[in-house]
């Protein structure tokens, strides 16, 4: 396989949009190609995520309508659907692309605009990712399935709410240093949890889980140019190499698990990403995680290698996953406070730990990053694409 | 009571005796301490300055709201409706947002507006409840009617108290179809939704003495939404 290098990331502002669903994916794209600065070198192909347009947007075949937008004529384009791992899918699309050397440059935009339409709405559109036969027609919602998911993963590790809630506070702060994040507002153990007014302010959505354990509904873009050895030899900056990808699948219905409380596909696409790049989650330096509920950044954490089972809460207590800890996780803001536009999330971890490692997140950089890693959380764990970035020394 | 002419008296609608609301103090989420406090009429014009430029806000119906809250504080201030009252939550006497009603009778209340400023801390959903709380706790009312002007309203009001249909009522706002809270729903919701601390400790009520204007950053960012397209 051919190497392959990020050599642009951008993004629109997550949160409630007016713009439409291609303004916004035109809108990160040639915030990214800027930022690659390809000159003259042709775009050959693009990858667009997104989960819902079809049915919220009434827009389909969204690759040739961004190629369209931004007369990128004639390259190649599709759309990748994957749920809430769309992003990094079509991530994984466009590496293959490069890596089997049949395109130089492809630019991989994941979109969403889901709130033009009401939160019930939005709710159930979601949930059309579950089991149909088994989940969805008896109500199932991603919040039910993550607070169901949040009581037997707490019950088994002895997991309280206040880990719950400095994980809420760690990423609303980091948010507060990201200007693209949908909730820039800090937080406190207080406000949310323990003064007698926190049962208003942090109201239950699915108990265990409460407002600020839930991320919000959002509109955004994000946008990757992906390139081959040759062209990034061309480019200025430093160089994002993508170091390994891996994706893994389990059971459609969640109850049909083994133990539920098992991420196992998380587990097996990061054996798979490390295995790819020939690092362990030891050598990482900078993570982001799918904490569309508070509890799967405990239970991905784990699941990913880094930390064993059941000591993920207690690394949080240490402060080890701060911006300043040991492994500082979802500098972001993480889907929690930074937003989650269903389609564009996969890819907007990848700009996150792009600008990571090229030095570029301004007030949230992570000190001397070199190894980065996501987690692409599609379903409810039924599909997960975990990505290795490493930062190329000159 | 100052002078008042025979003619501007007729004016004046008939007053009933209205009780003071107690001011009480809630933490937010972000920590902070708001003060909720009952606002005089000679504190309205700084209310004004802050609707001023929301009149041309569309988004979430800020527009309506801001100029039909502007005409009712006018009527406050100058005497032009019955019995009415105006309630502030203020963060370190900078105003976050404000509410206002009035009893129609003894027994039954009519909520007017609820205008957050500094949003996505429940700042509006804080002051209805305190707005509810007036009503019933300290009027003794047995009910408020209730309309909504945004979508956001209604699923504050509406859906989260619940609140029950009274359609053959129109409100005052447009001839809405009124929905009612009575007494029993408002105290099944109070420990939910109604929050506060009485007395509220005196350092912080003389902070909230003077009502202080949000910077102009605030308000645009938090109500008419940051500019977006950034890189």
């Amino acid at each position: 396989m051919k190497p392959v290098y990020i050599a642009g990331a951008g993004m629109t502002k997550f949160g409630r949009s007016e713009w439409s669903l291609m303004e916004l994916a035109s809108n990160a794209s040639l915030a990214a190609l800027r930022h690659a600065g390809l000159g003259k070198i042709p775009v050959d192909s693009v990858v667009v995520a997104n989960m819902g347009a079809a049915r919220v947007n009434r827009q389909t075949a969204l690759g040739s309508a961004l190629v369209d937008q931004l007369a990128l004529y004639p390259a190649m384009a599709e759309a990748v659907e994957n749920g809430p791992a769309s992003g990094a899918s079509a991530f994984k699309v466009g590496c293959q692309a490069i890596a089997s050397g049949m395109a130089d440059v492809v630019l991989v935009t994941g979109v969403e605009r889901m709130r033009v339409v009401n939160g019930l709405e939005g709710t159930d559109f979601v949930a059309s990712l579950s089991q149909p036969e088994v989940e969805y027609i008896y109500g199932v919602t991603l919040p039910s399935l993550a607070g169901m998911f949040a009581r037997l993963f707490m019950d088994r590790f002895g997991v309280e709410r206040r880990h719950l809630a400095m994980i809420a506070i760690k990423n609303h702060e980091n948010a507060t240093k990201n200007p693209y994040a949908h909730i820039q507002l800090a937080v406190t153990m207080e406000g949310i949890l323990t003064a007698p007014e926190a049962v208003v302010n942090n109201p239950p959505i699915a108990t265990p889980l409460h407002m600020f354990d839930c991320c919000p509904v959002s509109d955004g873009a994000a946008s990757i140019v992906l390139v081959s050895e040759e062209v990034v030899g061309k480019l200025g900056g430093p160089k994002v190499r993508v170091a390994g990808i891996g994706q893994a699948t389990d059971t459609h219905a969640v109850h049909e698990r083994e133990d539920p409380t098992d991420l196992k596909a998380v587990r097996i696409a990061s054996e798979k990403a490390f295995s790819m790049a020939g690092l362990t989650p030891q050598d990482v330096d900078v993570a982001e995680l799918h904490d569309a509920f508070t509890i799967l950044e405990i239970a991905e954490s784990e699941a990913a290698g880094f930390f064993g089972r059941g000591e993920a809460h207690k690394a949080i207590e240490r402060g080890e996953t701060k911006l300043d800890g040991k492994l500082p996780i979802n500098p972001s803001g993480g889907l929690k406070a930074k937003g989650h536009p269903v389609g564009a999330t996969g890819v907007a971890q990848l700009v996150e730990l792009a600008w990571q490692l090229r030095g570029d997140a301004d007030e949230r950089q992570v000190k001397n990053a070199k190894i980065a890693y996501a987690c692409n959380f599609g379903g409810f764990g039924n599909n997960v694409v975990a990505t290795v970035l490493r930062r190329e020394e000159k | 009571m100052a002078y008042i002419s025979e003619l501007e008296a007729s004016l004046r609608p008939p007053a009933m005796d209205m009780p003071p609301y107690p001011p009480k103090v809630i933490t937010l989420a972000s920590g902070e301490e708001m003060v909720v406090r009952q606002v005089e009429r000679d504190e309205v014009p700084i209310l004004l300055e802050v609707l001023y430029p929301l009149l041309w806000v569309e988004r979430d119906f800020y527009d309506i709201v801001a100029a039909r809250l502007f005409g009712e504080l006018l009527a406050y201030k100058r005497y032009r409706v019955k019995d009415e009252y105006v309630l502030a939550g203020l963060i370190d006497g900078v105003l976050a947002g404000m509410v206002n009603g009035r009893l129609m009778d003894a027994k039954t209340g009519m909520s007017y507006h609820t205008l957050t400023v500094r949003r996505g801390l429940r700042v509006g959903s804080h002051l209805f409840a305190a707005k509810m709380e007036y009503h019933i706790e300290h009027c003794k009312q047995e009910e408020v009617l209730i309309v909504a002007e945004s979508p956001i309203g209604f699923r504050r009001w509406m859906i989260e108290y619940p609140l029950e249909k009274r359609f053959e009522v129109q409100h005052e706002l447009g001839g809405v179809p009124s929905w009612v809270l009575l007494k029993e729903t408002y105290y099944n919701a109070k420990p939910r939704l109604v929050a506060g601390r009485r007395p509220a400790p005196e350092d912080l009520l003389r902070g909230a003495e003077t009502i202080m204007l949000p910077d102009e950053e605030t308000v645009v960012r938090q109500v008419v939404g940051e500019k977006e397209g950034r890189e």
